[in-house]
């Protein structure tokens, strides 16, 4: 597979939210708007890039049976710089986000893909496949926020369109499962109509 | 008292899954069918109270005298990992009929986010009940604090699957087949407890 490929790929055909159904948790709560979805994005993808990076540059020395821990212990590593670097630059953000920083430990799209791919592949090609998950990841969570957010609170990206209060519920928790639920659906109708 | 407003606040108002959103894997994931969410809401609720208890001695006994307060992160999910394999271990020992129950569903928690969320939330947020200061939970206050949301996690677990249990047997949308209908069930859910918010 090439590099292109490698990346594109996390769009749709791998895309981790709305075809591998994972990292569920932030999924759902980070996404009351399109910008803080997008935040939580990015910050996934600056975790997925380094962490895959640096496993697949230590798995061959890393003994198979407790090559998890390992990971684990890598990835902590790098949601820990994360902190640091949000609480310096962006403490808005990382405010608002909040526990959903340190919990990037335990999503699964992380973990998933040092397993799946870093550690039987090149520095090279695991930061372009971390770049191209971690884009789709971007990519579902700011489009989950910016239907909620226009639907809950009538504005885009912040800029306020309609005024008044909205469909308030879609700013809270039974929104956000009802929402990943229709974009799901449209996702897997679209989807289906490009293999026929 | 506050203990009991801790208890009905942790389990309804700010139910883990359906308000705060912790632990969505396992709640999309085995909740198809009642028995086996039973099975892991128990070694969850299990698994939460012990590690709470852990990190917070971890954190108050360890990490704030050596001033690295930043390790947190990285010391909490290595302890949640060996606690986890150390419990499987005992269990096998210790009651293998309980193991037979849990077993399978022992590693999957280690990556379960409301174990380590749980336990970050109890050292790193202030809480405040009835009208009262704003504070830090100790040592008590946060086991009961784990012990009630894990109790919460196991109600909404355990509705959750009745729920989708029923819904197997209903005629679906060939589009909303499998998570889709599941999310709309949780939505539905989770509107039913928005009903208990004001409760605290």
């Amino acid at each position: 597979m090439g590099k292109i490929q490698l990346i594109t790929k996390g769009f749709v055909k791998e895309n981790p939210t709305f075809s591998l159904l994972l990292g569920m948790c932030p999924t759902l709560a980070t996404t009351t708007s399109a910008i803080n979805g997008m935040s939580m994005g990015l910050a996934t993808l600056f975790v997925l890039v380094l962490s895959n990076m640096a496993i697949s540059a230590t798995a061959p020395y890393i003994p198979d049976k407790v090559r998890i821990p390992a990971y684990i212990v890598i990835i902590a590593a790098f949601v820990t710089i994360l902190q640091f670097v949000m609480q310096a630059f962006t403490p808005d953000i990382y405010e608002t986000l909040g526990l959903f920083i340190p919990l990037i430990v335990v999503n699964c799209i992380v973990l998933g893909r040092a397993e799946a791919f870093a550690n039987k592949n090149s520095v090279v090609d695991s930061a372009c496949d971390g770049l191209g998950i971690g884009i789709g990841f971007t990519f579902a969570l700011t489009l989950l926020g910016l239907v909620r957010e226009i639907l809950g609170s009538g504005s885009a990206f912040g800029w306020k369109f309609i005024g008044g209060d909205g469909i308030l519920v879609f700013v809270l928790a039974p929104g956000a499962f009802m929402a990943l639920a229709y974009l799901i659906v449209l996702f897997k109708k679209v989807t289906a109509k490009k293999g026929e | 008292m506050e203990y009991i407003l801790i208890i009905i606040s942790a389990i309804f108002v700010n139910n883990i899954l359906l308000s705060q959103f912790m632990g969505i894997c396992p709640f999309l994931g085995v909740s198809n069918k009642l028995s086996t969410a039973v099975g892991m809401s128990g070694a969850v609720c299990f698994v939460i109270t012990l590690a709470t208890l852990v990190t917070y001695l971890f954190q108050y006994y360890v990490l704030v005298p050596l001033g690295i307060e930043f390790m947190q992160t990285i010391a909490f999910i290595l302890i949640i990992a060996a606690l986890v394999q150390m419990v499987e271990i005992v269990l096998k020992k210790v009651s293998p009929s309980l193991y037979q129950a849990l077993g399978i569903f022992l590693p999957l928690i280690t990556t379960n986010c409301a174990v380590l969320g749980v336990a970050l939330m109890v050292v790193t947020k202030e809480f405040s009940y009835g009208g009262g200061e704003p504070h830090f939970f100790n040592l008590g206050e946060s086991v009961v604090f784990a012990f009630a949301t894990s109790l919460g996690f196991g109600l909404a677990m355990i509705l959750f699957a009745g729920l989708r249990e029923q819904i197997a047997l209903n005629k679906v949308p060939e589009a909303f087949k499998g998570i889709p209908i599941a999310l709309v069930t949780a939505s539905i859910l989770a509107m039913a407890f928005m009903g208990f918010s004001g409760l605290v």
